[in-house]
């Protein structure tokens, strides 16, 4: 009787184990299935929309043939006018977390603002795009690609934030100790020591912050709009590949259709070589410090 | 004595000069550091203020009014704001037990040299821009949705008593259920790494005394690594969550931009996020512009209320593995 009892709950166990072992399975096969769907499908519509002349000719006008040459512009100097903009204050941010807020006040100072720094991280980026059209094209009366390069500055910023605080925190406190006992400001050993034993972490959280802001396009529909044409004016609306995606992707054009996949291709490719090369500089770094 | 005297006073110098740089980098950094704090809170005070003609107007009104109509302007954000709570609510009804599965599949399941593999794979992808799983949606999951899917749930499953008017609808592709489906798609690469990494901060000798016991691997996640990790996995839920509320770019492809309130998921339908992002550059009056800015007040409120439950309850398992 007893032997019975036992052996059927370890039947029920051992079922309950193997079932929920194959539903993981399937989940994991169910989560992998989508995303190689949505990558084969762009790689594969992206291929066959490629083209020289994406690289060397403006977005078309409907029904016409052309490139993505303005937009690819655009979003290069935004992007990299949004990490010079975000990456130093995230980093001067970082410095302040791990270095700085160490009395009773500014330590507290230090949590609330890790806490609003994390909350900023994952806010909807749509909110901040908002929030930079208040701040800056409302008052300037028109939209304009520096108002795009400051929304996208938004959100690197947290990532910045974020990775050099983690990086610095990493430092052994020795190497801290061994430079002021040497009588090194703290500035000086911020800069030069901190800084350069960080600096791989620091770059990929840069790097990390620019594959976001490359393929981020709500912030954009408010900031920069969109230019038809070439512009190197960063008072006027400028083209950008996301939202030159969004509005050719909407649009009933064959052409249009053809060319958003061509740009669909050309940022997820970006976007995936960016955060590959960001997370090898951390696995290097991580062998050359054992 | 006087060969002594000026290296000292030159010390002194270079002390004072070391201790006023100091001072100023402390200044720098520390400004750097409240910049973080003020733009947050500058976000949420720019949007009461551009909002604020709307709630004026409206007053609290707005929140619950189905009105949306520019030509006689009036506003009201009860569309919009079902329409993201129903797409995230699908989102999450689908995304975290998938995402739980690949977690524990990650964790325990695998043999060791998959789980590098496709847990990088899986954080990679986390990393498309969400204007891709859009487009995806828009031109090849609509479609197939529309042909084969919807039909087939309209017939079937719109019959069914009380739930029915949830699957009763034209199987046009475009609307909440698909939207849903796509924001599934999009944050279980999220939920699943965040849970994954929480699972694998669970201590060896916790699970291996588990195992010694004679646990099968389903008794070791269910009964000692989700009980050790509870409040994190809430946590990375609501990250989920949080991202699903705020997501822009994927759900307008395939939302259908509708004002209409309706039950059925396979009508189109709106959310906060996808009427800012349709609407805003075409609003022309200063009412309709102050209406979609107090919208996005709206959804700055919802997901700071989430985000914020989210990092309590991730920071608790910090204080755990501190200890």
């Amino acid at each position: 009787m007893f032997a019975l009892s036992t052996e059927t709950l370890y039947r029920a166990r051992r079922a309950k184990n193997i079932a929920a072992q194959v539903l993981a399975s399937i989940a994991t096969l169910f989560g992998v299935f989508w995303l190689v769907w949505i990558v084969w499908t762009t790689l594969s519509n992206g291929l066959a929309a490629l083209d020289i002349s994406l690289f060397t000719q403006m977005t078309p006008p409907p029904g016409e043939e052309g490139g993505l040459l303005n937009a690819i512009f655009g979003s290069i100097l935004m992007s990299l006018l949004g990490v010079l903009f975000g990456a130093p204050i995230g980093v001067l941010a970082g410095t302040y977390l791990a270095e700085f807020s160490r009395t009773r006040f500014t330590a507290r100072l230090g949590e609330t603002i890790r806490f609003v720094n994390d909350i900023l991280l994952s806010a909807p980026s749509i909110v901040l795009g908002l929030f930079v059209y208040t701040l800056v094209v409302a008052p300037m009366g028109h939209f304009s690609a520096l108002a795009g390069a400051i929304s996208l500055a938004f959100i690197v910023l947290p990532v910045v934030v974020r990775t050099t605080d983690e990086m610095l925190r990493l430092v052994p406190a020795q190497m801290r100790e061994a430079a002021l006992s040497l009588g090194v400001p703290q500035w000086k050993v911020t800069v030069q020591v901190l800084y350069r034993a960080s600096l791989p972490g620091i770059v990929t959280g840069v790097l990390l912050a620019l594959a976001r802001i490359s393929g981020e396009t709500a912030p954009l529909l408010f900031t920069a709009l969109n230019n038809q044409y070439w512009t190197t004016d960063l008072m006027q609306p400028m083209a950008n590949v996301p939202v030159v995606i969004f509005q050719y992707a909407m649009s009933p054009y064959d052409s249009w259709h053809t060319l958003a996949w061509a740009g669909a291709f050309v940022l997820t490719v970006f976007v995936l070589l960016v955060s590959v090369a960001a997370r090898a500089i951390v696995s290097r770094s991580r062998i050359s410090n054992d | 004595m006087n060969s002594i005297a000026l290296p000292t006073a030159a010390i002194d110098d270079r002390a004072a000069r070391d201790v006023r740089n100091d001072r100023r980098f402390a200044w720098i950094v520390g400004i750097a550091g409240v910049f973080v704090l003020v733009s947050l809170v500058a976000a949420a005070f720019s949007m009461l203020w551009g909002g604020r003609l709307a709630f004026q107007t409206f007053g609290l009104k707005f929140l619950w009014t189905d009105a949306w109509d520019p030509v006689n302007q009036v506003f009201g954000a009860l569309v919009p704001i079902y329409g993201t709570l129903v797409t995230a609510f699908v989102a999450m009804l689908i995304a975290v037990p998938v995402s739980f599965g690949i977690a524990m599949f990650l964790t325990e399941i695998a043999p060791k040299w998959l789980r590098g593999p496709v847990g990088a794979a899986i954080e990679l992808l986390a990393g498309i821009p969400s204007i891709i799983y859009g487009m995806w949606g828009l031109f090849v999951l609509v479609p197939v949705l529309s042909e084969h899917v919807y039909p087939w749930v309209d017939e079937h499953m719109g019959q069914w008593p009380i739930v029915g008017r949830f699957f009763a609808g034209p199987p046009m592709g475009l609307g909440m259920g698909t939207a849903g489906l796509v924001l599934a798609i999009m944050v279980i690469p999220f939920i699943a790494s965040v849970m994954r990494e929480v699972f694998l901060t669970v201590p060896g000798r916790l699970k291996e005394s588990a195992y010694a016991l004679g646990s099968t691997r389903w008794e070791v996640v269910w009964d000692v690594v989700l009980p050790y990790t509870r409040s994190a996995v809430i946590g990375g839920i609501f990250l989920g969550l949080g991202r699903a509320l705020g997501e822009t770019m994927a759900v307008t492809f395939v939302l259908g931009n509708a004002h209409e309130l309706t039950t059925s998921l396979l009508m189109p339908g709106n959310s906060i996020a996808a009427t800012i992002a349709n609407e805003f550059a075409e609003a022309d009056s200063e009412m309709y512009r102050s209406s979609l800015i107090a919208l996005g007040f709206v959804l700055f409120l919802v997901t700071f209320t989430v985000l914020t439950i989210a990092r309590l309850m991730l920071r608790q398992l910090a204080k755990k593995e501190g200890n």
